[in-house]
């Protein structure tokens, strides 16, 4: 099987985001792989220790230091990469584009995984337009996978604990939940036998991308501060929770 | 822009006071708002959408058998089809879990942009408020193309009623089954009729100060009580304490309630990046000196099990 896993390289969750001006952050904190492709990937190597004739294919669309990402794919089990370089802000639309053309160019897929969602511009659906331009289905937000004979049975979370559980003819697109496994943490020998595994670099121009009929744009962006006025509730346990109670009912008008 | 289409979701035979908060949103910047509901339309169902200002309700008349009528991939192709024939250049939808796995498919089946999570949108202009880097940066975002879609964050408006006299379309389509993706089972609803994390009023949410798997119960039974949605922060997940279904922060969901009661969470980064939307924060905490005791509304300083044990005694 041809498994192909998109990674996306990220600010790391811990860091301070910083603008340099009204649009661009200050991109100096450390990057790190999209936590969600983490589980991407993590289940890409399962899949193959089943299948043992699996290749895994890790493919990014970034600027070139995203190649440590890829590096940290290929240290958690992929076989090689795929680094599409631009240094361009890419919206879903042409990154779905480019990561279609990508694959296409590289050979073609019997599944593709990603990650459910991107922790920096939080589209939830690159998954689902990969799919649509190759007329693949899609799941997002799996939570376990299953491949039998030319089938996938995927359980999705939706939230406060429910399911779908769907079955997918392959090949398909699977976008990875948290819930779907514990990521990989790569020993040093898997670090050290990484380094030798080939990354590919292709310039976005190399690709055959037609442009897309929209595009969504960053206009402004500001940090989320909402300044906030503490006001104590003191007394007893029984005085603060009779406080609670009123202001649940009276202020807030969220309890009868 | 012409005709602005809102995709309605249902709760109990009933039309989700978070979709027409979504209907108050649209009709700040529409002028004609279309509503598609999936679940066959009812008096009340109309009366519902017409107090808050649908000028016209359409039927999608999906097929009847559940596993057809509930598969996602069904749906986005009943509202494209509906989008197509009603001539919609505006296709607005809840960013709630339903939300989530169907308007990315509409909008990947038209191939136009989408924007998740919206707390705001002007329909006009084709602009959209939404956040970025997990909940950190608020950003303002233009969307070009023949059809914009916005994903509204539940909550995000609270709805206003604005009386119009609505008309009812029935939409006749064959379903496109389609044969690649089947629906094989699925919850109902949540099987102990809790809360949504993403739509409740309230919620109480949990972290390191519980200490252990059985005091989180007590998050639970509290949010019974007050018909809050429980949730938890990061560490009461990965201790096990609680499922990863109920983490709040930036690898969890990102939820906007009416008050956020945070009740032994210290409050990292991380977490205020899924809850700082909040309207009121209410910090419960031993601990005096943690970011979410000074960026909260109300500081309750004490021990969280006497005051949860109080309130929901008191209740």
């Amino acid at each position: 099987m041809q498994i192909y896993v998109c990674v996306k390289h990220v600010p790391d969750s811990a860091a301070n985001i910083h603008m340099i001006d009204d649009r661009n952050i200050d991109d100096s904190v450390p990057f790190l792989m999209n936590p969600y492709d983490e589980h991407a990937v993590t289940e890409a190597a399962a899949m193959k220790k089943q299948i043992p004739d699996s290749e895994i294919i890790a493919v990014c669309l970034g600027k070139k230091d995203a190649e440590s990402t890829l590096r940290s794919a290929l240290a958690m089990g992929a076989d090689r990469g795929v680094l599409v370089e631009t240094d361009d802000m890419c919206d879903s639309m042409t990154t779905a584009r480019v990561l279609h053309a990508a694959i296409i160019r590289d050979g073609g897929a019997d599944i593709i995984l990603t990650g459910k969602e991107s922790i920096d511009s939080e589209g939830m659906q690159t998954q689902f337009r990969i799919g649509a331009l190759f007329d693949f289905p899609v799941v997002t937000n799996a939570a376990s996978l299953e491949i039998t004979k030319e089938k996938a049975r995927v359980s999705c979370e939706l939230a406060g604990g429910r399911t779908r559980t769907y079955e997918l003819t392959l090949p398909c697109v699977i976008g990875a939940g948290r819930g779907l496994n514990t990521p990989i943490y790569p020993t040093f020998p898997d670090v050290v036998k990484s380094r030798k595994k080939p990354i590919e670099t292709v310039a976005r121009s190399q690709l055959d991308v037609s442009d897309a009929p929209g595009s969504a744009k960053i206009v402004s962006m500001a940090p989320l501060v909402q300044k906030r006025n503490p006001q104590k509730i003191t007394g007893t346990p029984a005085e603060q929770a009779a406080e609670i109670i009123r202001i649940l009912r009276q202020e807030a008008k969220v309890l009868s | 822009m012409k005709q602005a289409g809102i995709v309605i979701e249902m709760e109990n035979g009933r039309v989700k006071e978070t979709s027409l908060g979504m209907i108050t949103l649209a009709g700040r910047t529409a002028d004609s708002l279309t509503a598609m509901v999936m679940s066959g339309i009812t008096d009340d169902i109309a009366d519902h959408l017409s107090e808050y200002g649908v000028h016209t309700i359409v039927d999608l008349s999906l097929p009847d058998a559940p596993e057809i009528r509930r598969n996602p991939a069904v749906q986005a192709t009943a509202v494209v089809h509906a989008a197509r024939e009603l001539e919609l250049d505006r296709i607005l939808g809840l960013s709630s879990p339903e939300g989530k796995d169907l308007l990315p498919r509409v909008a990947a089946l038209l191939d136009a942009p989408l924007i998740m999570d919206c707390v705001d949108a002007d329909l006009k202009t084709g602009t959209a408020t939404t956040s970025q880097y997990s909940g950190k940066m608020m950003a303002k975002i233009q969307l070009t193309g023949k059809i914009l879609m916005f994903g509204i964050r539940p909550n995000a408006v609270l709805p206003e009623s604005k009386p119009v006299p609505a008309k009812t379309v029935a939409m006749t389509m064959d379903a496109v089954v389609p044969e690649n993706i089947s629906l094989q089972s699925w919850d109902e609803a949540d099987t102990e009729g809790r809360q949504s994390l993403v739509e409740a009023d309230i919620i109480i949410a949990g972290g390191r100060g519980l200490k252990n798997k059985k005091n989180f119960s007590l998050i639970f039974d509290c949010a019974e009580k007050l018909n809050a949605a429980p949730a938890a922060s990061r560490v009461a997940v990965d201790e096990g304490w609680v499922p990863y279904a109920f983490q709040v922060g930036q690898t969890g969901e990102k939820v906007s309630p009416q008050v956020y009661i945070a009740c032994g969470i210290s409050g990292s980064i991380q977490h205020f990046a899924g809850m700082k939307t909040a309207k009121m924060i209410i910090a419960v905490n031993k601990d005096e000196n943690t970011a979410m005791m000074a960026n909260c509304d109300y500081q309750v300083q004490g021990d969280l099990f006497d005051i949860l044990t109080e309130i929901m005694r008191q209740l």
